[in-house]
């Protein structure tokens, strides 16, 4: 894959002093969906915005399909979309018009099956002649899809795409950008929901206080930073750990027959064998063993608490 | 130059005038009925004639400008203070759209209905008065010309405003005094001297000038100054919109 976003010591800062984004590099390849996650405030918006052309700049370069944002604007900007986070609409203009509109601010000549099959694509086409103000949350929010759409960009832009969307319509939202993804779109999402970057993901971008802490394969990452944690289910209950197994950081549950035990994957030693071991010594008969991987959101939040790290 | 843009934003903004044709026609056509009937039935029947003019036809001009005026301001202001309201204004920062393209299509869209206004209301003053025009093509240039120049006053202050009262005080408080000010219902000639020499400060003054002068071959400054004065508005106004789009002022953070 070869990246069609090019960062480069990407930098803000507004006059309040307030640093938004401090040299930030990234590259962000064709056809895959990178999640940017971070903490509100932590520069994921600053970032999507100074690509898109809402933010100036104060220091680095932004290519986007090989055109510099900066000096060669109309040719970065033909090739993306934005969503943006709020929902932005007139609310008195019909649902087609302000697709049609939208595709001829970017300059592209009238394409009424296009705009058509973009608005069946998002089950929009029945509500064409409603009036924005008319339409429920989801609705609007696809509508905004729709806009960002209607020229047919390569890079679409979803600034928190399912913020305040109920559950059966976060995962049709999870839908209509998994089949973008199948057209070739590159997509990039920020989220505070980490099931969504979980879910949805190629790489995943950390981002906190302007800088970008990592940016990593979904798989690699959770690999890399992921704990395990191993359940051993008992034949017979215990009351009580035996001497053997204290201090080890072994959990027994409220019922007795399981034990818990968290262990790190990149980890030399797990110690699983030498527990089992133990457990065997003790004359303790295990039924089953089980292992669950820690989630996207234990990473983020072992990562964010430790901000240089 | 992307054209097409300027015609999306173009028909995008008449699309939202003519979505409220009747009251956009019918607020300024009753209240130029209203200026008519007082300024040109209730006082023209004492005041007869101005420069051989009767004072009915005399005050058409300037109450066409006085409409094209505050029609220009208001259209051009409320087309951009609207999606900056609404958060829309996000749309046109980041399309492959430059300040030339966007301020094409709001203030043609502006200018055009100003104009369109105008001349339903010149029409009905053909109605009251039996109007004739003694130059009709410098008589529409004029009105395109100062519809432009005050549709990018209004682009400007829809801009600059950060808030729908700021949107409404620059028309409120200084263009309807110009236009009053500007000879709407009389000749600076009538003036004393001293005052004639402060109206001529007052470039509003220039425009309805001219635009008389279109109607009646009557001006009280010269007709090249009056074209100049318009021109130099309008180039002004570009050069002011350029530069706030360009360093992003009140736009782009």
């Amino acid at each position: 894959m070869r990246p069609i976003i090019d960062i480069d010591h990407l930098s803000k800062r507004y006059d309040s002093g307030t640093v938004a984004l401090n040299d930030v590099s990234l590259q962000i390849n064709e056809g895959e969906i990178l999640a940017l996650l971070g903490p509100n405030g932590a520069g994921k918006t600053t970032m999507i915005s100074i690509i898109c052309g809402l933010v100036v700049p104060t220091g680095g370069t932004v290519r986007v399909g090989g055109h510099d944002i900066r000096t060669d604007w109309r040719g970065a900007r033909k090739l993306i979309g934005l969503v943006p986070q709020e929902i932005l609409l007139e609310p008195f203009e019909k649902v087609i018009d302000c697709v049609r509109f939208t595709r001829g601010l970017y300059g592209e000549p009238p394409d009424e099956a296009y705009v058509e099959q973009l608005l069946r694509s998002l089950a929009l086409w029945d509500k064409r002649d409603a009036r924005t103000r008319e339409l429920s949350g989801g609705m609007k929010r696809r509508v905004l899809i729709a806009k960002a759409l209607s020229h047919r960009p390569k890079v679409l832009f979803l600034d928190e795409p399912t913020a305040g969307v109920d559950v059966a319509l976060r995962r049709e939202m999870w839908a209509v950008v998994r089949d973008l993804r199948a057209q070739g779109v590159t997509i990039i999402l920020t989220t505070h929901y980490l099931e969504e970057a979980e879910d949805m993901a190629d790489r995943i971008g950390v981002i906190n206080r302007g800088q970008l802490l990592l940016c990593q394969p979904k798989a690699e990452l959770m690999g890399e930073f992921g704990k395990k944690h191993l359940t051993i289910l008992l034949d017979q209950p215990l009351i009580a750990l035996p001497p053997i197994l204290k201090g080890r950081g072994l959990t027994l549950s409220p019922s007795g027959n399981a034990l818990g035990y968290d262990y790190d994957t990149r980890a030399e030693r797990t110690g699983i064998a030498r527990l089992l071991a133990d457990l065997a010594e003790a004359g303790i008969a295990v039924r089953d063993v089980s292992t669950k991987q820690s989630s996207l959101e234990e990473i983020f939040i072992s990562l964010v608490e430790e901000p240089q790290a | 130059m992307n054209w097409r843009s300027v015609r999306a934003i173009f028909g995008h903004e008449m699309a939202r005038f003519f979505r409220t044709v009747w009251q956009s026609l019918a607020s300024p056509v009753l209240s130029t009925v209203l200026y008519f009937v007082v300024f040109g039935a209730a006082i023209g029947g004492r005041i007869q004639s101005v420069e051989g003019v009767p004072y009915g036809a005399f005050i058409v001009p300037g109450l066409m400008m006085l409409t094209v005026l505050q029609q220009s301001v208001s259209n051009a202001s409320f087309g951009i203070y609207f999606p900056k309201f609404s958060g829309t204004i996000y749309e046109y920062l980041v399309a492959p759209t430059g300040w030339i393209e966007v301020t094409l299509g709001f203030v043609g869209a502006a200018a055009g209905k100003a104009v369109l206004i105008a001349m339903v209301i010149l029409l009905t003053s053909f109605w009251f008065n039996g109007v004739h025009i003694a130059h009709p093509f410098w008589m529409l240039a004029f009105l395109i010309l100062t519809a432009t120049a005050f549709s990018l006053l209004g682009f400007i202050i829809g801009l600059w405003a950060k808030n729908f009262e700021q949107l409404q005080i620059v028309p409120m408080m200084v263009i309807t005094p110009l236009v009053f000010l500007g000879g709407a219902f009389y000749s600076a000639n009538m003036l004393p001297p001293f005052w004639e020499g402060v109206a001529k400060l007052n470039p509003v003054l220039y425009l309805i000038s001219g635009f008389r002068w279109a109607f009646f071959d009557l001006a009280d400054v010269p007709v090249g100054l009056s074209l100049f004065a318009v021109g130099l508005m309008i180039v002004a106004c570009m050069v002011a919109i350029r530069w706030i789009f360009l360093t992003g002022w009140r736009l782009r953070e």
